[in-house]
């Protein structure tokens, strides 16, 4: 086909076709297949060695641990933070929103740093803690702290703006028709904006298990007590041990894939439940 | 941050509904926020303002954290400018043109996202370093990716592909057909409709994206320490500086660099932000 008015000519649609690829192969595709080579190239024998390692064991156990308490905590905030905003109007809302977005311009290691700051040995509650003999930082509460403030933002993103095109409508009807608050919650808008929730929950899992930089400030990196799977791909690699560090590493990138597929699969499938900006 | 008031309605903190629940849900949102991201930052501030303006000035003018706030903000900048390149040009791809693989390519783009970062780290430390598929093939010639400024710039170019795609590939499919018909009726070649008509409006949804991807940039820490080499005054970015200061206990220096990094890269954004406004007047203006 020639060059019409409208579009461009056969040849340059191909060659442009031809340079994208190229570049999401050099930079997206050869990454990750880099992980699976590197793990697997000295054969399945020291892959399994690794995944019966006890740190690495415990390293995985931290890890799911972890998601299981950030993710239901900033569900429930998403889902009360996207009540309030979506369906009323009060001031500084705009505010709220913006404030909402905070934790994803901040820098991972800083914000590590700040709960450093709240709850280390010289931070503010530093002191307290000591003589409560609680610890926050260089164990689980603060990796989970960390964690939660990271992926804070995840789950209330999806759900505002849905809610927010959705409207309060079908809501009034069913209060008019004597339905309860909760009720009206749980049959009208629960399944309303059931996949854009499940949306939300798969980017917040799959962030909250790979998360490295706030994790790493506040973890002390403790073998076996506070390592997540991410630290524990730094520690294995540090040691010059990469079958190791590649085989923790094929175990995140399998949780990568997952994810993206997941997460493709609702954007081509339900479509109509996410927010217009997720529909591609 | 006030919200139009309502006609015929008193001046109120809240405009009444039916529905119930809009005092327990603000109320809870509003405190878990304030307890896990407010308070953290709050503090942050306080720790770094216990300095004052001249401690923090002095520990931001150190020649070892003043290059590394080069190193991290020059090599982001570098990096989101590429990624507006062919960012654009592969939102360009998966919107206009049907190939096969096209839905599975449009999937991996977000492949930065979902990938843990130190992973993404040591997998791109291992293709450019001397011996890695890639690296090899600069070796011979004497020139060295991983382990230099070079290699932070392929990690960050990593990070912010997404953000650039994902901004501007919306605005590319709702954009109309009907501007560039007229175009193309008014005698336009296809080259004029494009760098003339569709690209100029882009061009907004292009700054918020590269500007995304810069932030993002400046703060990456995972994807980059194991390829930087992290040598000081070469390749030593700002949040591994913290890190350092952090194990050496020195709180203030490391709060003063984080106040210094997130100040720097709210003007930045202040600026861009400012530059959008104008770029979509004069666009919208036109």
């Amino acid at each position: 086909m020639r060059e019409t008015a409208l579009s461009e000519s056969r040849p340059l649609q191909w060659l442009l076709i031809a340079v994208a690829v190229a570049f999401l192969a050099l930079f997206l595709v050869l990454p990750l297949a880099a992980v699976f080579v590197e793990a697997l190239h000295r054969g399945v024998g020291p892959l399994l060695a690794t995944y019966t390692d006890a740190d690495t064991l415990s390293a995985i156990w931290l890890t799911l641990i972890v998601a299981a308490i950030t993710v239901p905590l900033n569900l429930v905030f998403g889902i009360a933070a996207a009540w309030a905003i979506a369906k009323f109007e009060f001031r500084g809302k705009s505010l709220l929103i913006s404030l909402i977005d905070l934790p994803f311009s901040v820098s991972p290691v800083v914000s590590g740093l700040t709960f450093v700051l709240l709850f280390g040995a010289k931070g503010v509650f530093g002191p307290l803690l000591d003589d409560w003999d609680i610890k926050i930082i260089f164990a689980v509460p603060g990796i989970v702290l960390a964690t939660v403030f990271v992926t804070f933002p995840f789950i209330a993103r999806e759900l505002i703006p849905l809610m927010q095109e959705q409207g309060t409508a079908e809501e009034e009807a069913a209060l008019t028709l004597g339905a309860s608050g909760l009720r009206t919650f749980m049959t009208v808008t629960l399944p309303n904006v059931r996949w854009a929730l499940l949306y939300g929950v798969l980017l917040c899992n799959a962030r909250a298990m790979g998360e490295f930089g706030a994790v790493s400030v506040v973890s002390g990196h403790i073998r076996g007590l506070t390592n997540t799977m991410p630290l524990q791909v730094e520690i294995l690699y540090n040691e010059y041990n990469f079958v190791g560090a590649f085989a923790v590493s094929a175990l995140l990138a399998g949780l990568a894939l997952v994810t993206l597929a997941a997460k493709s699969l609702l954007e081509w499938r339900h479509a109509e439940g996410l927010p217009t900006a997720r529909r591609h | 941050m006030t919200v139009a008031p309502v006609m015929g309605q008193r001046f109120t903190f809240v405009r009444p509904s039916a529905l119930p629940g809009f005092g327990i849900t603000l109320g809870f949102a509003t405190t878990y926020l304030s307890l896990i991201v407010l308070l953290p930052l709050i503090v942050l501030v306080w720790r770094a303002s216990a300095l004052g303006f001249d401690g923090i000035w002095q520990v931001a003018t150190t020649p070892r954290v003043l290059a590394a706030l080069e190193v991290s903000f020059v090599t982001s900048a570098l990096a989101a400018l590429l990624n507006a390149v062919f960012g654009t040009l592969v939102a360009w791809v998966l919107v206009r043109y049907d190939f096969p693989g096209r839905r599975l390519l449009d999937a991996a783009v977000d492949l930065p996202f979902a990938l843990p970062t130190a992973v993404a780290g040591i997998a791109l430390a291992a293709l450019y370093a001397p011996n890695g598929w890639i690296g090899a093939l600069f070796a011979p010639w004497g020139i060295k990716i991983a382990f230099t400024p070079a290699g932070i710039f392929i990690a960050l170019v990593f990070i912010g592909l997404p953000f650039v795609v994902r901004t501007v590939q919306p605005v590319l499919q709702d954009f109309e057909c009907e501007v560039e018909e007229a175009s193309a009726t008014l005698g336009a070649t296809r080259m004029q409709t494009v760098f003339r008509v569709v690209l100029p409006a882009l061009v907004p949804a292009l700054v918020t994206g590269v500007a995304l991807a810069f932030a993002r940039a400046v703060g990456e820490y995972g994807s980059v320490i194991f390829i930087a080499g992290n040598i000081p005054f070469v390749s030593e970015i700002a949040p591994l500086l913290i890190v350092t200061r952090l194990e050496e206990f020195d709180y203030a220096g490391a709060s003063a660099i984080a106040v210094v990094m997130l100040t720097i890269s709210f003007v930045a954004l202040l600026i861009i932000n400012s530059v959008q406004a104008l770029s979509r007047r004069r666009y919208e203006g036109a």
